[in-house]
C-alpha cells in the first residue's frame, strides 16, 4: 500500500491492547494527517502513554490496526527499523544515554542506525542542539544538565533522525515549572515549522495553544475530540466536562 | 621475650632480604620464570574470562530459552564445583581423551597443560563474570534501553552500545574482586605441573631448604602482582567515570 500524504499520516483503526488480564486500550480510533498537532488528554491510567507507545511499536497490539505512512505497524514482518526512522519520541524522564555527551547523544543515532557521514552528521547535531538553544552545551554529559535541558537534548536527538512525525509523552510532566515554559517553546517552533506532532500531555493551556485537535481519553476509549476552542470551552461529555472542571 | 627474639630472628637479613632469588643466577632465572609464567596465565585468564563473561551476560539477554537456560547451567556448573575439581576434570578426564597421533607415532596430548589450566581459569572466573555482568546489565534502566528502540537500533547494537558501557561501570567493583581472586587461584596450575610461581618455588625450596625465605618470596610476588591489578582496574574505573552520573 503507498501512502500519499492527502491520506492520515498515522491512523489508529479500533485498537485494542491488554496487559495481561487488563484491558488499557479498549477501541481507540483515530487520524492525524501530516503537519498536524494533535494533544491526548486524561486522567491517569486512562491508557494515554500505551496508545502513543504503540505508533511505534515499544508495545504490541491484540486488535486493531496502526498505520504509519502506510506501514502496517502490527504486521508481525513490519521492518522496525523503517518504522522508527519515521516516528520520533521523546520520553518523561528523557533517557539520554548518560555516558555520551550532548552532542554524542544526537550523534550517535545517526551514524550508528543511519550509516551516514560522521562530519555531516556532526554539522546537523550542532545546528540542532542550537536550535533547542543549547549553544555552550555540547560537550554536557546529561548528569551536568538540567531536567530541562536535558529533555531539550531528547528532543534534537530524536530529530537529528529526520522524522515525519514526533510523539511526545508527557515531556514536561518531571521538570519544574520554569523548565516546563523552555522545552514547550521547543516543541511549539517544531509545530510551526510543520512537524506533525502527537503529544500526550497534562499541560492545558499549552494544549489549547498548540493543539489541532483534542483528544479526551479515559478508561482506554477516546470519550471526546474535537479542535481546543470547541472542546475546552464547550465539551459535550459529562466525563469531559467533570475532568476539566477539575483541572482548569 | 621469647616471642619478640622468635619475630626478630624472622627478619633476620639472611632469611628475609638475601634472597636465594636475587643472589643465586640459576634460582633467579627460574624464579623470573615462574613469574612470567602466572604473569601469562593471568592476562591470559582475565581476558578470556571478561570475553566469557560479556558473551554470557548478552545471551542471558536473548529471547532464545535454550541459549539462555544454556548459559545458565554453565554458570552453575562451574560455580557449584571446586577450581581444582574442574581443572583435574580438564586435565585427567577430557585431556587423557583428546589425543593425537604426534610425529614419533605416539599418541601424545591436544592440549597442553599449560593450555587446559587457561581453558579451565578461564571459564571458572569466566562464569562468574557472567553473573557480575547480568548484575549490571539489569540495572541499565529498561527506559534507557526504550529510548535507543524508538531511535531504531537493534538489539546487538543496544547491547554494545548503551547497556555494555553501562553495565561494565555498574559491575566493576565485583569484577575487581573476581579477577583479583582469578590471579590467586593461577596457582592451581601448581597441580597440573604448569611451571608458574608457585610452582618453580616448590622447587627451589626442595633443593635448596630455603623454605621460609620463598614463603616471603611468594608473599610479596603476590602482593604486587596484585597491586598491579588492582592499580589497573583504578585507572579504568577512573577513566570510565562519567561527570555528573551517579553523583
Amino acid at each position: 500500500m503507498t501512502w500519499t500524504p492527502q491520506q492520515p499520516i498515522v491512523s489508529l483503526k479500533d485498537v485494542h491492547k491488554s496487559f495481561g488480564s487488563v484491558e488499557v486500550l479498549r477501541g481507540i480510533s483515530l487520524d492525524v494527517m501530516k503537519g498536524e498537532v494533535i494533544c491526548i488528554i486524561g486522567p491517569s491510567g486512562s491508557g494515554k502513554s500505551t496508545l502513543i507507545r504503540c505508533i511505534n511499536a515499544l508495545n504490541d497490539i491484540q486488535a486493531g490496526s496502526i498505520t504509519v505512512e502506510g506501514l502496517e505497524v502490527n504486521d508481525p514482518k513490519l521492518d522496525k527499523l523503517a518504522l522508527r526512522r519515521k516516528v520520533g519520541m521523546v520520553f518523561q524522564q528523557y533517557n539520554l544515554f548518560p555516558h555520551k555527551t550532548a552532542l554524542q547523544n544526537v550523534m550517535m543515532a545517526p551514524i550508528k542506525v543511519l550509516g551516514q557521514d560522521r562530519a555531516e552528521v556532526e554539522n546537523r547535531a550542532r545546528a540542532l542542539i542550537a536550535k533547542v538553544r543549547l549553544n555552550g552545551k555540547e560537550d554536557a554529559y546529561p548528569g551536568e544538565l538540567s531536567g530541562g535541558q536535558q529533555q531539550r537534548v531528547a528532543i534534537a536527538r530524536s530529530l537529528a533522525m529526520n522524522p515525519d512525525v514526533m510523539l511526545f509523552d508527557e515531556v514536561t510532566a518531571a521538570l519544574d515549572p520554569e523548565t516546563v515554559k523552555e522545552v514547550l517553546m521547543t516543541i511549539k517552533d517544531l509545530a510551526a515549522d510543520g512537524m506533525t506532532c502527537i503529544l500526550v500531555t497534562h499541560e492545558m493551556g499549552f494544549a489549547r495553544e498548540i493543539a489541532d485537535c483534542i483528544y479526551f481519553t479515559d478508561r482506554g476509549v477516546i470519550v471526546e475530540s474535537g479542535p481546543p476552542a470547541t472542546f475546552f470551552d464547550n465539551a459535550q461529555d459529562p466525563r469531559t466536562q467533570q475532568f476539566l472542571a477539575q483541572i482548569l | 621475650m621469647d616471642l619478640a627474639n622468635t619475630f626478630i630472628d624472622w627478619l633476620r637479613p639472611d632469611w628475609f632480604l638475601n634472597l636465594a632469588v636475587v643472589s643465586d643466577d640459576y634460582n633467579r632465572g627460574r624464579y623470573v620464570a615462574g613469574l612470567w609464567m602466572t604473569i601469562k596465565l593471568s592476562v591470559v585468564s582475565i581476558f578470556l574470562s571478561l570475553l566469557v563473561g560479556v558473551l554470557g551476560a548478552a545471551v542471558q539477554g536473548a529471547p532464545s530459552r535454550t541459549l539462555r537456560v544454556a548459559v545458565g547451567l554453565f554458570v552453575a556448573f562451574f560455580r557449584n564445583t571446586p577450581p581444582l575439581v574442574q581443572l583435574y576434570f580438564f586435565y585427567f578426564a577430557i585431556g587423557t581423551v583428546l589425543r593425537i597421533t604426534g610425529e614419533n607415532g605416539l599418541p601424545q596430548p591436544l592440549i597442553s597443560n599449560f593450555g587446559w589450566a587457561i581453558i579451565s581459569l578461564s571459564l571458572f572466573a569466566g562464569a562468574l563474570n557472567v553473573e557480575i555482568f547480568r548484575a549490571g546489565v539489569e540495572a541499565v534502566p529498561r527506559s534507557t534501553v526504550e529510548a535507543a528502540e524508538a531511535l531504531g537500533y537493534t538489539r546487538l547494537q543496544i547491547y554494545t552500545d548503551i547497556v555494555l558501557p553501562l553495565a561494565v561501570r555498574v559491575s566493576l567493583p565485583a569484577l575487581g574482586t573476581n579477577l583479583v581472586n582469578l590471579v590467586k587461584t593461577t596457582t592451581l596450575a601448581y597441580a597440573i605441573a604448569v611451571p608458574e610461581l608457585l610452582y618453580i618455588s616448590a622447587q627451589i625450596w626442595s633443593e635448596d631448604l630455603n623454605v621460609r625465605e620463598m614463603m616471603n618470596v611468594l608473599l610479596v610476588s603476590y602482593v604486587g602482582l596484585v597491586a598491579v591489578l588492582v592499580w589497573v582496574l583504578h585507572r579504568w574505573e577512573k577513566a570510565l567515570r562519567i561527570p555528573g552520573y551517579g553523583e
